[in-house]
């Protein structure tokens, strides 16, 4: 069901990865994404994998727990193997097939590099509470402000987005039931006849959550909310050592991976 | 006719995960057709989980739902099926609204029913009288009207497919005392017009007792007391002892006994309560 | 004492609508007490709980509160830090993720410093008893704990009053149970100022004072226990009274003698057990 999306989710915990400074974690990722993509060689892949695996092992992050948040990408993921599989000229698997030595090769690699960049993006996400995650971006994002870019803005809309992904999910499960039970068929027919028959789940979603904006907009002011103008932070960021050693450790990392590039790995 | 049998009923929600949970567990009960149940138990007790077994919207981890003798998991079209015999009304259900008028929010139903355009209408105006929606406001919005109407239109909507049984989670939620007992008429003129099944999830125990002819009450996904309101409520300390409260008549008759008055054992109504005080008056001016 | 909230004559209507939602509305609620206010839908009962922190503000008369004039717009962050709002639905009011992000969001907007936001954070959920579960998703908490985190984001802010417009109407008993007493004690116990809307007469029991709304008008306003013996004026009006007051009341008809003010059980069963010794 709707209930196990579980992108953008946020699993509290006290790991050191937990316990990184928002701003190392969205730089380190920036690095990782760098690093995955100047890996060419199956060794290169390995060992960008094994930065994202250790992490993962850090934050005890379960496998499973992230494989099922890859469910809604199924579909991404397999189109770019089969596209890869078939598309793919050289060495044929069995005389006469389509199919290449090299297209499985190369299919293989592209699965393993959106699955790689997917365990990184969700790795933060997982790690970083929303907050922090937002209040990082704004700090990162601050010099923007000097060209007028409504950075505050910005940030306390996607954090106000985060925090109503839950909420909004499990009203659709609840109008969904409500309109089935009113004989409503979500599963039967071609794709305009079920795109239209989603038109009373949505009306109801949209309705919701217009009203529910209007309330968050009073209670938001009703609890002095002002802008951005003078507000302070009860975490307020600070890098230790734990941040430095991470930037240490990714610039090792980023270095190893162009050196493989440079001999072909 | 629509009795409805359930038999070893169980629900696990995401098994096989680290988010595994039982919500039900074993029920068996029979309601046989026209009966009015009552509902009871904690929010998490299972009783929503229960409900919408009744129309397949979900679908047993262990057991068998029949419905008029048919079980209704047979197949793909019986599920489909048994959604016009045991009709369910959500908690909010004015949240569901989303026709461009109340007329054709309340046929949305009957339409997927497949009926004709004829019966559709018989349908709507129909379920409009049951729930006192006045034909002038076929033509608005639902969106425009106050918050008690739109709860009326929803449960309206429900009621145009005509149920055989009719099943409301939390049908007064939200809405003050007029707006509870209005909500409350609408459902028991419906009962007597189609002789239906009813079936009322609350939290109001006093409402439970005035309406219900048969209470099941359901603690930690198990069905843990099944009787008359007499017989449930005679026993308000098992109640109490499961965190739920007795209806406030019962609850006085309880301080009056440890009192020292002898009142009879199954007391839920204020009527009783009432007739009860004043046969002891007779009793003592006697 | 004084009255920390003071409404004088106020009216409002809302805009592109004809009717009055209140119509000369005047009360004065003393600082540290515990007022309820009941009414049907449509009363004029969450009108005015939004003329108390200044969301709305009359189109004629005046609401003063804590010596500050609502309709002064250089003052609203004033008035604001002072009166607590909680709202209906509990989903709609909370801002963040986390429990305590949530909690710490208006000392922040205040600009309290960080150190000091921390303290308030913690005391503020120790008050509402959720100090456990600071950590935990706000979505995944029962009715009555969402409400109480509210409670404890409001109360970061040291108001001096605390408004909730039908806090209980989306819970459980349960939930609901949680909510009255922790607001309770906030009243008896921390001297907050309480303003209670609501439509569950029950929940009027505990309170010092009970104003009774209809139509936009203020029609009883008393101790609990003389707004409820009251019955025929709350019958005309729609609104119910609790099961002790109309039990004593319809024996009182049939030529019993009960005094009306007995409201909780125990002293209800006793004045019926005294009459028929």
């Amino acid at each position: 069901m709707l209930k196990d999306i579980t992108l953008g989710q946020y699993f509290p915990s006290n790991t050191a990865i937990h316990r990184l400074d928002p701003r190392t974690k969205i730089i380190l990722v920036v690095v990782y994404i760098v690093a995955l993509f100047q890996a060419k060689g199956w060794i290169g892949y390995g060992v960008v994998a094994l930065g994202a695996i250790s992490c993962m092992v850090i934050s005890r992050i379960k496998p499973k727990t992230l494989f099922r948040g890859m469910k809604p990408l199924i579909f991404v993921i397999v189109l770019t193997g089969v596209l890869n599989i078939f598309y793919t000229t050289g060495t044929p698997v069995l005389p006469g097939w389509i199919i290449t030595w090299e297209g499985i090769d190369r299919a293989a690699r592209m699965i393993l590099r959106i699955m790689l960049l997917v365990t990184g993006t969700f790795l933060l996400t997982y790690t970083t509470s929303p907050m922090a995650l937002t209040d990082g971006l704004e700090i990162l994002m601050n010099p923007l402000k000097k060209i007028k870019v409504p950075v505050h803005e910005m940030t306390i809309m996607m954090s106000m987005a985060l925090r109503f992904i839950p909420t909004l999910i499990e009203e659709t499960d609840k109008i969904m039931s409500a309109q089935k039970a009113r004989g409503a068929d979500f599963e039967t027919g071609n794709l305009i006849q079920r795109a239209k028959a989603l038109l009373p789940v949505l009306v109801p979603l949209f309705v919701s959550a217009f009203r529910r904006a209007e309330e968050l907009a009073v209670a938001m002011e009703s609890r002095c909310y002002h802008g951005g103008e003078g507000r302070t932070r009860m975490k307020q960021l600070v890098m230790g050592k734990n941040d430095y050693m991470a930037f240490g450790f990714s610039a090792v990392y980023l270095a190893a991976v162009i050196i493989l590039k440079k001999f072909g790995l | 006719m629509s009795e409805i049998r359930v038999e070893h009923l169980s629900h696990i929600y995401s098994q096989d995960t680290p988010f595994e949970k039982t919500a039900i567990e074993d029920i068996n009960v029979t309601i046989p057709h026209g009966q009015f149940v009552g509902l009871i138990g904690h929010t998490g007790s299972g009783k929503s989980t229960f409900i919408q077994h009744l129309n397949a919207l979900l679908t047993p981890t262990d057991g068998k739902i029949y419905v008029g003798g048919k079980d209704i998991n047979a197949d793909k079209k019986s599920r489909r099926d048994v959604k016009w015999e045991v009709s369910l009304v959500f908690q909010y259900p004015e949240y569901q609204l989303f026709e461009e008028t109340v007329y054709a929010d309340i046929a949305f139903g009957p339409k997927n029913m497949g009926l004709s355009e004829k019966e559709v209408d018989e349908r709507v105006r129909e379920a409009a009288s049951f729930t006192g929606v006045d034909e002038e406001l076929f033509q608005k919005s639902p969106l425009e009207l106050s918050g008690g109407q739109k709860r009326r239109i929803a449960i309206a909507g429900v009621m145009a497919m005509r149920p055989g049984v009719l099943v409301l989670d939390e049908p007064t939620a939200g809405l003050d005392p007029a707006g509870c007992s209005q909500i409350l008429d609408n459902i028991k003129k419906y009962r007597e017009l189609t002789g239906a099944t009813v079936i009322i999830v609350s939290h109001n125990m006093d409402d439970a007792a005035r309406l219900a002819e048969r209470i099941l009450v359901f603690d930690h996904s198990r069905l843990v007391m099944d009787g008359t309101p007499e017989e449930v409520f005679s026993k308000p300390e098992e109640l109490i002892e499961i965190g739920l409260s007795v209806p406030r008549p019962t609850a006085i008759a309880m301080e009056l006994r440890k009192r020292g008055l002898q009142l009879p054992d199954s007391i839920y109504t204020h009527e009783q309560l009432k007739e009860a005080v004043l046969k002891l008056r007779e009793a003592k001016n006697a | 004492m004084s009255s920390i909230i003071s409404f004088e004559n106020v009216h409002f209507t809302y805009p592109d609508d004809e009717m009055e939602s209140l119509c000369g509305v005047d009360l004065q609620i003393e600082e540290g007490s515990f007022v309820t206010v009941l009414g049907h839908n449509g009363s004029g009962k969450s009108t005015l709980a939004k003329h108390m922190n200044a969301i709305l503000t009359p189109t004629e008369g005046k609401v003063i509160v804590n010596g500050v004039d609502t309709s002064d717009d250089d003052r609203l962050l004033d008035i604001r830090r002072n009166v607590g709002m909680v709202f209906q639905n509990p989903d709609n009011q909370i801002v963040a993720n986390v429990v305590e992000d949530d909690v710490a969001f208006a000392p922040e907007n205040l600009g309290v410093p960080m150190n000091e936001i921390r303290q308030r954070v913690d005391e503020a959920l120790k008050l509402v008893d959720m100090y456990e579960y600071r950590l935990h998703a706000p979505h995944l908490l029962s009715g009555g704990q969402k409400q109480r985190v509210a409670i404890a984001g409001v109360i970061a802010m040291k108001p001096k009053i605390i408004v909730l417009d039908e806090p209980t109407a989306m819970l459980d008993p349960r939930g609901r149970g949680e909510v009255i007493s922790t607001i309770t004690k906030l009243c008896r116990e921390n001297g907050m100022t309480v303003v209670l809307i609501t439509h569950h007469m029950d929940e009027c029991i505990g309170a010092d004072r009970l104003v009774v709304m209809s139509n936009g008008k203020i029609i009883a306003d008393g101790k609990p226990a003389e707004v409820f013996s009251q019955v025929e004026l709350m019958h005309s009006e729609g609104l119910d009274v609790p099961e002790t007051t109309r039990l004593m009341y319809e024996l009182n008809c049939e030529g019993m003698k009960l005094p009306l003010e007995a409201l909780d059980v125990a002293s209800c069963a006793d004045a019926i057990a005294e009459a028929l010794k």
